[in-house]
């Protein structure tokens, strides 16, 4: 028998906020030691009262915007009880019967065709700290306490883990494009929700949840081991599938339980009452829309319409900082497709050479269009622009002047190609002589001691040209 | 009374319940489960107080998290006979100015009553709530003890208004606490089903407080009304479920009592929290956990947030025909100590005066060992009511 997997996931994900969800703390990503960024509204202290951050709600809603959702309006607070040391109130604060945004849709891709997945609701809470393990003591830090998430909870929509990534990695692009959330290591953490079923039927299946997996790897390993074992339990009837909390332990690739329906805790959700309700006007709400970045399809398909490639776009939607390079290097008269080599390429590989990443590149738009400029109008050729480019990212110098200053741009018209040529070819006799005995590397020798001569500049087209009709 | 300042200061000295932090004062809320917490923070209110030129002279013993009938179960206290709160008679025998209490479930105002002092609950979200050891957060209140409605006054002025650090502080920035109104031809009404529960030394207080008004031209109605009653098992329910949540936290990982012995962390929580919280609080623990749990949410919980609304309308719809409702505060002139075995029955009974401020967030006065209630921002009326009962005495 064929069976279908069914998937739905609930994803957390942390915000880019400058200061915590109800209190002024910095971020957690701020601090250096455990516990450097508590105050006692985060530690749970007696007498403090949680004091809503705006900048949450706007993100919250600009995100829902984003999965084409229905914003709350009204939106509301619960707290939800349990007792573990990390969480130092002994409750979450977050949203369970008026999240900040309902009902949207995302499409998804993969080699199968799209897919809609319709999204049930996204809520905003706040984090729990971590426990440190060390001998027989434990530490409680926190640092991450009350940091913002948003959780986003899709409809059972998912048929397969190649779809799950897809969405993760379309939400992943959308959230650091627009400023949500950078979706660093751990910063966006899933609960698989799966069942399985024969293929044609409408009825779903018994259902377990994955709990807390932050890396794609994991989640598509979890998700191939779990569906494997639901399906090998319906077809030879091994064991009897129960609705239970799972875990997916990375070293074994295996999903092991944690509890089942009947220890499942009873979180005694019930309004918070130190929080007013949020209402969100219209003003508010067009406020938050006109501040919203392009969304990604929209973006990614301004980049498919100047020739960018798939793989560039894929590279851009994802890094905000480097697209935003891009378009102001455009916006001062470069071409799209070209200024998009220039740093997908030839900066990412500069920076490579050093161990760096494109995050680090640390160039304004004006300097990238100064060099580019001087390529496109001939001033030096690209391989020149190449160095000018190299020496700007490694030592910050100003591209024209270095261009003087090296002499990259003095002009060279094909006379003075052809007496270096000369010059070259009278200087390297054997290259020569093996060249023509049809060694054809020799070439490239001569070529090489050509450019040298030239110390980089004039065309290589064209001086590959002349010394392959002198060698003739 | 925890003294921490002998100065003496012309303004005025003020206790503070240990339900409200001043900074760097041992705080228990007079609960063992406490112990040693020192706050990093004053409360809003005493802050005020002392940028107003008020001295702060020292905590006043509670009743654990003043969850009982006037502070008789408290660790810290070692006051013994006739029961009657700390604040209370700290202002009744003239050692301070006034008083900040929490009420939360009507224990300041039995105090009040009992010492023959004023206390005044207010509308809630005028006083900030931030540095109070919170319970029920959607009906307590910071209110104030003193021996008439016009010191009353004075400090209502300092403490209330917005305050951004409390996210139910109202916007104002003050209200009218004014004891010179006009009473002649103000009309009020006692209800009673709440009358006939008192004893007759209360109902003679209540009745002499009753004639006193209407020597001075307020009509006095007598009328019949069962949302008393209702606002009472609404409001239990919902102070313990709020309760039990705010009292999670006090677990003995980060501050206060840790039992000593324990071999993980379940029993850190389980032994820590029964050796500091009294049979009162874990009483109210367990009930409120129980009206918070999946199968009884509906029936127990929502349905005290419908009776809220349902009584709020009542209330405010009585009021639109009177300008304040008169009832007694406590059914006894006196408490008898008892068994803290049988406390959350007997303040379960003796919370129907007073529950019904707090459920629908409405200020109530207690003078003379009576409670005006009224309707929001009215406490300008019932201070000036008060008032007038009051100077005659005088």
């Amino acid at each position: 028998m064929k069976y279908e997997v069914v998937i739905g996931l609930e994803t957390h994900v942390e915000l880019s906020t400058e200061s915590k969800i109800f209190c002024s703390c910095g971020g957690h990503s701020a601090a250096n030691e455990p516990n450097d960024c508590v105050c006692p509204a985060c530690s749970g202290m007696p007498g403090m009262l949680p004091v809503m951050n705006k900048r949450v709600v706007e993100l919250a809603v600009t995100a829902g915007i984003m999965l084409n959702c229905n914003i709350s309006r009204y939106t509301t607070f619960d707290k939800k009880n349990y007792y573990y040391p990390d969480l130092p109130c002994a409750y979450q604060i977050t949203q369970l019967n008026h999240p900040i945004c309902t009902d949207g849709c995302v499409t998804v891709k993969t080699s199968e065709g799209a897919r809609d997945i319709r999204i049930k609701q996204i809520h905003m809470e706040e984090d729990a700290g971590k426990l440190v393990h060390s001998g027989n003591s434990s530490y409680v830090d926190f640092n991450r306490t009350s940091v913002p998430l948003i959780e986003i909870v899709t409809q059972p929509d998912f048929r397969s883990a190649e779809e799950v990534l897809a969405y993760l990695g379309k939400l992943k692009s959308m959230f650091r494009s627009g400023g949500i959330s950078e979706c660093e290591e751990g910063a966006m953490r899933c609960d698989v929700n799966i069942s399985v079923r024969p293929e044609g039927s409408e009825e779903f299946g018994v259902r377990t949840e994955i709990k807390n997996m932050s890396s794609f790897e994991a989640i598509e390993k979890a998700i191939r081991y779990e569906s494997q074992r639901h399906i090998d339990a319906l077809e030879f009837d091994l064991e009897e599938l129960v609705q239970e909390t799972r875990r997916f332990d990375d070293a074994t690739g295996k999903t092991m339980a944690m509890r089942n329906k009947e220890t499942e805790a009873d979180y005694r959700y019930f309004p918070d009452a130190n929080l007013m309700p949020i209402v969100i006007d219209d003003e508010w709400l067009e406020e938050i829309k006109a501040n919203k970045p392009v969304a990604v399809d929209e973006k990614a398909e301004q980049y498919r319409e100047v020739g960018i490639s798939e793989k560039e776009i894929e590279m851009l939607i994802s890094n905000h900082k480097i697209a935003r390079l891009l378009d102001e290097t455009v916006a001062e008269g470069c071409n799209p497709k070209d200024t998009a080599a220039w740093i997908l390429t030839d900066c990412a590989g500069v920076l490579r050479k050093d161990g760096k990443t494109l995050n680090e590149l640390d160039m304004t738009a004006k300097t990238l269009a100064a060099i580019i400029k001087m390529v496109d109008s001939g001033t030096i050729n690209r391989n020149a622009g190449k160095k000018v480019l190299i020496a700007v990212v490694e030592k910050g110098v100003d591209p024209e002047a270095y261009c003087k200053e090296q002499g990259l741009d003095r002009k060279v018209d094909s006379s003075a190609i052809e007496s270096v040529i000369d010059k070259v070819i009278a200087e390297n006799s054997q290259a020569v002589e093996d060249f023509r005995n049809g060694k054809v590397k020799a070439m490239q020798a001569l070529f090489g001691a050509c450019m040298k001569e030239l110390r980089g500049a004039g065309d290589p087209a064209m001086i590959k040209e002349l010394l392959e009709s002198k060698l003739k | 009374m925890r003294f921490y300042s002998a100065q003496i200061c012309d303004k005025g000295n003020i206790a503070v319940d240990d339900t409200i932090l001043v900074k760097d004062v041992e705080a228990t809320a007079g609960s063992y489960m406490l112990e040693g917490f020192k706050p990093l923070f004053s409360a809003e209110a005493v802050t005020r107080l002392e940028n107003a030129g008020y001295v702060i002279s020292g905590k006043a013993h509670v009743g654990e998290f003043g969850l009982d009938l006037v502070g008789e179960f408290s660790h810290y206290s070692t006051q013994e006979g006739a029961l009657q709160g700390a604040a209370a008679s700290l202002v009744a025998e003239g050692s301070v100015k006034a008083a900040l209490g929490v009420d939360m479930n009507g224990s300041t105002r039995r105090s009040a009553a009992l010492a023959g002092v004023d206390f005044l609950k207010p509308t809630y979200g005028t006083v900030s709530r931030y540095g109070v050891i919170s319970c029920a957060a959607s009906g307590e209140q910071v209110g104030v003890y003193a021996q008439d409605a016009d010191a009353i006054s004075e400090i209502m002025g300092v403490i209330a208004g917005h305050d951004s650090k409390d996210g139910t502080s109202l916007k104002a920035e003050s209200y009218d606490y004014s004891t010179a109104q006009a009473v002649e031809g103000k009309k009020i009404c006692i209800i009673k089903e709440l009358f006939d529960k008192a004893d007759s030394q209360t109902q003679a207080k209540l009745t002499a407080f009753a004639d006193s008004l209407r020597a001075k031209g307020v009509v006095v109605e007598e009328l019949s009304s069962d949302l008393f009653k209702l606002a009472n098992t609404a409001w239990q329910i919902l102070m313990c479920a709020e309760t039990c949540n705010n009292v999670s936290r006090y677990d003995g990982v980060k501050y206060g009592h840790r039992a000593a012995q324990y071999r993980n962390i379940d029993e850190l929580y389980v032994n820590s929290r029964t050796e500091g919280f009294n049979f009162l609080t874990k009483a109210v623990v367990l009930y409120g956990s129980d009206v918070l749990s999946k199968n009884r949410y509906k029936a127990c919980y929502d349905k005290s947030l419908r009776v809220r609304r349902v009584v709020k309308e009542g209330i405010e719809k009585l009021l639109e025909s009177y300008d304040a409702i008169l009832t007694p505060v406590c059914s006894q002139s006196a408490y008898e100590s008892y068994d803290i075995h049988t406390a959350f029955e007997k303040v379960f009974e003796e919370s129907i005066f007073t529950a019904t401020a707090n459920l629908i967030g409405s200020p109530a006065l207690v003078s003379c060992g009576v409670q005006l209630m009224g309707k929001a921002f009215s406490e300008g009326t019932l201070l000036s009511l008060a008032a007038a009962v009051e100077k005659e005495g005088k």
